[in-house]
């Protein structure tokens, strides 16, 4: 129609694949995310520790260089790796915290999912749409920089180094990944059921800080040390060192720490699924 | 014309209660109005043709597609503009409109360019970069109403659409339902408790009380048979007023003393009924002309309801 003319008239023009839908949501919550100047900063801050490890390699690897900062010995091993990890699991949270809040609970807030869903748009779609945002931007400062030290690491020190640490590659990923997906998919339960942005960021470093003090709570209150089950730090930690096979102060395993996760990351879904829908059936 | 929505006996239960039961109908007008008192299950009806809500017993076809297997589809052909505030407050019109376009399945490039034009199309042109957030309640209408129709539905579901609004914008509102019927590019489904909304847009009407239907009306042919009242208040000795008056076919009941209503027959012109008077020396003091609207639909169906609740 044009504009001029001011009529109805319907669309005849070509229409986008189905499965392709989720990607707009995806598109337009990355829009909004870049809106807040602050966060675009401090994702730029997160890239300055990778970069720094990347000159750190460089650096072992040369040998004038390593004589001037002789006193910063430090080896490109499975250690060098887990605490990268835990330096950069440590920015995606508080990214988390900044980025995950403002997903999910505007859309509930204004009451819009019916308009996403009255379109042929499932939950699980939109649900992948929002959650894509975070892991993509979790990602870039992740196991993508890990990976990235690993191949320099490769180049540098041979391919001998790389044949003999490749396992290493897999745990940067897997490390990363059990942390994005509860990262994610907490953020997003938050926000669903929280509906203020604020409230819910508040609610997510609650649920990380006070997790640990309510953990070992329970373990004094029940004379047990599965309280630390409770407390999702301690759980990604646990993971990770067991990764990277590193020595980590914790009463319980590397296995119950995956079970754990995987269980609050499904619990997490659940809650999800109970609020993100078009309408609530409120009654009893 | 091809059914739009068929109900073949659909039911809806929430925790053990019976919202919708046994809604048998076939609706195929270009404007189907939705009537019924608060609590009649209108908007739970629309909610479930979309999928909202799952079917407890019986199915319903939207375009011949099945609610229960097909809501994609259904959906595909659809927009629906929902009774309640629904918008994302930090988006402007224009981008909240163009996600939408998208998310319907228009091509980026297409989607911008038909939110400008819908924008504009519903009165919204000069305000579409504003924040949906700083609308009045009646923009927020109007905003609602450009995401429901930029895809270019078959099929548009209106809940309650002039809810809050004032008369102009209620007359702008009903105007642009209007012109959209008569554009003949899709179907209009009301839904709504105002009797003037549906009265003066729709040609089919489906009337639900406590989740059942109790009445179905079609209101073109309604309007073409419908029959012409008179209500009179009389002085004077009105001994063979009435007969007379049945005999220029007249069907008249004497109400109350000097009251009587009358059904007027096709033939009668009212020049008639003066000179009846005239010759009887009866005195009109009061005369009510009428014809049978959708409110005496309407109450006559909530009348003939209430022996079920």
């Amino acid at each position: 129609m044009a504009v001029h003319k001011r009529s109805y008239c319907g669309y005849a023009g070509q229409l986008t694949p189905l499965w392709s839908r989720f990607w707009i949501v995806t598109r337009y919550a990355f829009k909004n995310v870049f809106q807040w100047k602050l966060l675009t900063a401090f994702f730029v801050i997160c890239f300055f520790f990778p970069l720094l490890c990347a000159v750190g390699i460089y650096v072992s690897h040369s040998t004038p260089l390593w004589a001037m900062f002789a006193r910063l010995h430090f080896d490109v091993d499975a250690g060098f790796f887990f605490h990268f990890l835990r330096v950069q699991g440590s920015m995606a949270f508080i990214l988390t915290a900044l980025v995950g809040p403002g997903l999910v609970s505007p859309d509930l807030a204004n009451s819009a999912l019916p308009l996403y869903f009255c379109r042929p748009l499932s939950r699980a779609a939109y649900v992948v749409g929002k959650m894509l945002v975070l892991a993509s931007l979790l990602s870039l400062i992740t196991w993508v920089p890990g990976l990235l030290l690993f191949l320099i690491q490769s180049c540098l020190a041979g391919g001998s180094w790389m044949g003999a640490n490749l396992w290493l590659a897999a745990s940067i990923f897997l490390g990363s990944a059990i942390e994005i997906l509860v990262f994610c998919v907490l953020a997003l339960a938050l926000s669903a059921w929280i509906k203020r942005k604020l409230a819910a960021g508040a609610a997510l470093l609650a649920v990380f800080f006070f997790g640990a003090g309510f953990a070992e709570a329970v373990n004094a209150v029940l004379g047990t040390k599965k309280g630390a089950l409770l407390d999702l730090a301690r759980l990604i930690g646990t993971v990770e060192a067991h990764l990277f096979r590193q020595p980590w102060r914790s009463p319980i395993s590397g296995g119950s720490a995956w079970i754990a996760l995987l269980a609050v990351s499904g619990f997490c879904l659940w809650l999800l699924a109970r609020k993100v829908r078009a309408y609530e059936v409120v009654g009893g | 014309m091809a059914p739009v929505i068929e109900l073949e006996g659909l039911g809806v239960r929430f925790w053990q209660r019976n919202i919708l039961e046994d809604l048998r109908c076939t609706l195929s007008g270009r404007a189907i109005g939705l009537l019924g008192p608060n609590g009649a299950g209108k908007s739970t009806l629309i909610d479930t043709l979309l999928g909202f809500y799952p079917v407890a017993t019986g199915t319903a076809r939207v375009f011949g597609y099945d609610i229960r297997t097909q809501t994609k589809q259904i959906r595909s052909l659809t927009g629906y503009m929902p009774e309640t505030d629904c918008f994302i407050a930090h988006m402007t019109a224009v981008s909240f409109v163009r996600m939408m376009a998208e998310l319907s399945g228009l091509p980026p490039g297409a989607a911008l360019e038909r939110a400008h034009e819908v924008l504009f199309y519903v009165g919204l042109g000069e305000a579409r970069y504003r924040k949906l957030g700083t609308y009045s309640l009646g923009m927020k209408q109007l905003a609602k109403l450009a995401q429901a129709i930029v895809h270019g539905p078959k099929l548009m579901i209106l809940d309650e659409p002039t809810n809050g609004l004032d008369p102009p914008a209620r007359q702008r509102m009903i105007r642009l339902i209007h012109e959209m019927r008569d554009s003949g590019e899709l179907q209009i489904l009301l839904c709504s408790h105002l009797l003037r909304d549906v009265e003066e847009t729709c040609d089919e009407v489906l009337i639900l009380k406590d989740g059942h239907q109790v009445h179905y009306a079609n209101l073109e042919e309604e309007r073409r048979t419908n029959r012409r009242f008179l209500e009179l208040e009389t002085a004077g000795d009105d001994g063979g007023f009435a007969e007379a008056l049945e005999n220029l076919g007249c069907q008249c009941a004497v109400t109350s003393g000097k009251r009587m209503k009358m059904v007027l027959p096709s033939s009668f012109v009212i020049r008639d009924l003066y000179r009846v008077a005239e010759e009887r020396k009866v005195q009109i003091q009061r005369m009510n002309y009428r014809r049978d609207s959708l409110e005496d639909i309407f109450l006559k169906a909530m009348e003939n309801s209430n022996g079920r609740s």
